[in-house]
């Protein structure tokens, strides 16, 4: 990997005060580099932390010990670089569909004519097919609407990173679909580097380049990265036809039922927290890419490029 | 379904009002000339003893003393015979005064407090020991050091409606949803325009519902204050008119204390209306 990545999470850790001045550890020592135009998905147990990482990279929290590198500066607070999506769409009732869209491309761009603000404000609700529901207040829209209006404001600012906390998980399944199918098209045409959180193991797949897999809290840590192994150009439908599915979700499922406790516990031999193993499964066993200080599994890795 | 509610609740009310003025009027009825009376007693008691009348005014008395005052509200025939159309207004604008200036302090003020957790925990123990003060209580104090008795009226409404609104706003600030906040943090949107384009709208529900609850306690004050103060205003009609034993009066200055009382609070109703936003 010689390009520098465009986000790099060094040594984050959140601590929180706790009785009897004590302080627990929520996570600690995370490392994490995510490349230009890349999509990483971010799994694991309720309450291990990932909401706090997100945070963090939105610069909404600040971490206890670590930094985070974007574009080769530490990042200090929010900035408009980095648009958040929240799980709970977060849109300012008071003002329609527009006007939560243009609220955020004026603080973008303060300057701009009110005609230019209400152009761009439109042309990214048209992009996710609210067009026609730009007068409407958010009360009078469903929860997928509403959620498609928050995808509307955070990409209306043409950010350089998208982040996204559980974005879909309060949508129905069909709903579900057909934004995941929306928001993987216009990341993929669009280059969008993304930082999605989910609890959805199929969303994941369908969705990320990599998925970084959390052990349970307190005392998180990444446990390991899983490299999608599935082709760029997949789709939603026939996902599970893929050879390589089964294996990706069983190794995903595996790990949440058992592996997120165990691996909390006891650490994997030699496990190096700068540099997580990274895993490619596949439909032959497990391949796996680079385990630090394991030399004798680099045959195989030498397939691939790292 | 609707209709036909609001329309029965209308032919129900109008019901109550004929049944409570028929019992007002069979109550206060004459009952005729009252033989063995101590003729000195009824020396005293006048015409409501010797004629066998009622010294409480029945609803018709009533209706004839409004019309009269109402076809002729703004006559001034002397500093203690003006029509009841300018004492009300008097009483208006002694509000209206005292509580915008209690709009132009309590909600600046409660901005600040809500947005400053220390500010908030400083002014506390003042506002909770000056709030249950009753605002008469400052009477004699506003008399003392403003040395006039219309703007020491004044002040004590704008005491009086400064508190709900302090805290309502104060409160509304406060409480405003994170989720609202963070989405300007990642917008980075300056302090002026978080002020007003997400905190204001965002308290502007609570921060009316002081502002009705203000100009409902600023109206029954005022009254009581004028009453003290006297000069002018409906407060002073009201005693001046108690002197006179003249009960008519008084009763028709009650019934237009209560409209105007609820005209105020309809017209804050219909402005927190207007900011208020359904989630
Ligand atoms: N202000 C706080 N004080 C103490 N502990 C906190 C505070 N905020 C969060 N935590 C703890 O931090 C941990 C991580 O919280 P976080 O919201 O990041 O979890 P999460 O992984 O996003 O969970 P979920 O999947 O349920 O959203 C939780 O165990 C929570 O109890
Ligand atoms: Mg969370």
């Amino acid at each position: 990997m010689t390009e520098k990545p465009l986000i790099s999470i060094e040594g984050i850790a959140r601590r929180y005060p706790a009785p009897g001045r004590q302080t627990t550890t929520i996570f600690e020592n995370l490392w994490l580099p995510i490349r230009r135009g890349e999509f990483v998905c971010m799994i694991g147990h309720s309450g291990c932390g990932k909401t706090t990482v997100l945070n963090i990279l939105a610069g909404l929290d600040a971490p206890s010990d670590g930094e985070v590198i974007v574009d080769g500066k530490a990042i200090s607070g929010p900035s408009l670089d980095r648009a958040v999506i929240f799980q709970s769409h977060a849109l300012l009732p008071w003002r329609t569909v527009l006007g939560n869209v243009a609220f955020a491309v004026k603080s973008r761009w303060p300057k701009r004519a009110k005609e230019a603000i209400e152009e761009q404000a439109r042309r990214f609700i048209e992009l996710v097919g609210l067009g026609g529901s730009e007068r409407k207040r958010p009360a009078e829209l469903s929860g997928g609407m509403k959620q498609r209006v928050g995808i509307a404001r955070a990409l209306s600012i043409e950010p350089k990173i998208l982040l996204m906390d559980e974005p879909f998980s309060a949508l129905d399944a069909l709903t579900r679909g057909t934004l995941q199918d929306e928001v993987r098209r216009i990341c993929l045409d669009t280059g969008q580097t993304t930082f999605m959180i989910t609890h959805d193991v199929d969303e994941a797949i369908y969705l990320a380049d990599r998925i970084v897999l959390m052990t349970n809290g307190p005392g998180a840590r990444i446990a390991e990265i899983v490299e999608n192994p599935l082709p760029r150009e997949r789709s939603r439908i026939d996902l599970h036809r893929h050879p390589h599915y089964y294996a990706l979700r069983n190794h995903l499922i595996d790990f949440l039922v058992t592996r997120s406790r165990t691996l909390r516990d006891q650490p994997a031999d030699g496990h190096d927290p700068r540099h997580p193993p990274v895993v490619r499964p596949s439909a032959a066993p497990e391949l796996v890419v680079t385990t630090p200080g394991d030399a004798a599994t680099l045959p195989l890795a030498a397939a691939h490029k790292h | 379904m609707h209709r036909s509610q609001s329309l029965r609740a209308g032919l129900v009310s109008l019901v109550i009002l004929a049944v409570f003025l028929t019992v007002w009027h069979l109550a206060t009825r004459g009952t005729g000339a009252t033989a063995g009376m101590d003729p000195e007693y009824a020396k005293l008691m006048g015409l409501t003893a010797t004629q066998g009348k009622s010294a409480m005014p029945g609803p018709l008395d009533v209706a004839a003393t409004l019309w009269g005052h109402l076809s002729d509200p703004f006559y001034v025939r002397g500093t203690n015979d003006m029509g009841i159309g300018i004492q009300i207004g008097w009483s208006i604008a002694r509000v209206a005064a005292g509580y915008l200036l209690a709009v132009l302090v309590a909600i600046p003020v409660g901005f600040l407090i809500g947005m400053s957790p220390l500010m908030s925990r400083a002014l506390d123990p003042f506002i909770q020991i000056m709030k249950p003060i009753s605002p008469l209580a400052w009477m004699p104090l506003a008399l003392y050091t403003i040395k006039d008795s219309g703007l020491s009226a004044i002040f004590v409404i704008f005491i009086c409606s400064l508190w709900p609104m302090l805290i309502n706003t104060a409160f509304g600030v406060a409480n405003v949803r994170k989720e609202w906040l963070n989405v300007a943090r990642t917008l980075e949107v300056g302090t002026f325009r978080r002020a007003f384009q997400v905190i204001l709208p965002a308290a502007a529900p609570t921060i009316l519902t002081g502002m009705r609850i203000s100009i409902g306690i600023a109206w029954l004050v005022i009254v009581a204050a004028e009453m003290l103060v006297g000069g002018t205003g409906i407060g002073y009609f009201v005693w001046n008119e108690w002197n006179n034993l003249s009960i008519t009066n008084v009763i028709t200055a009650i019934l237009v204390i209560g409209l105007v009382g609820m005209v105020l609070d309809q017209a804050l109703a219909r402005v927190a209306r207007l900011v208020t936003f359904p989630e």
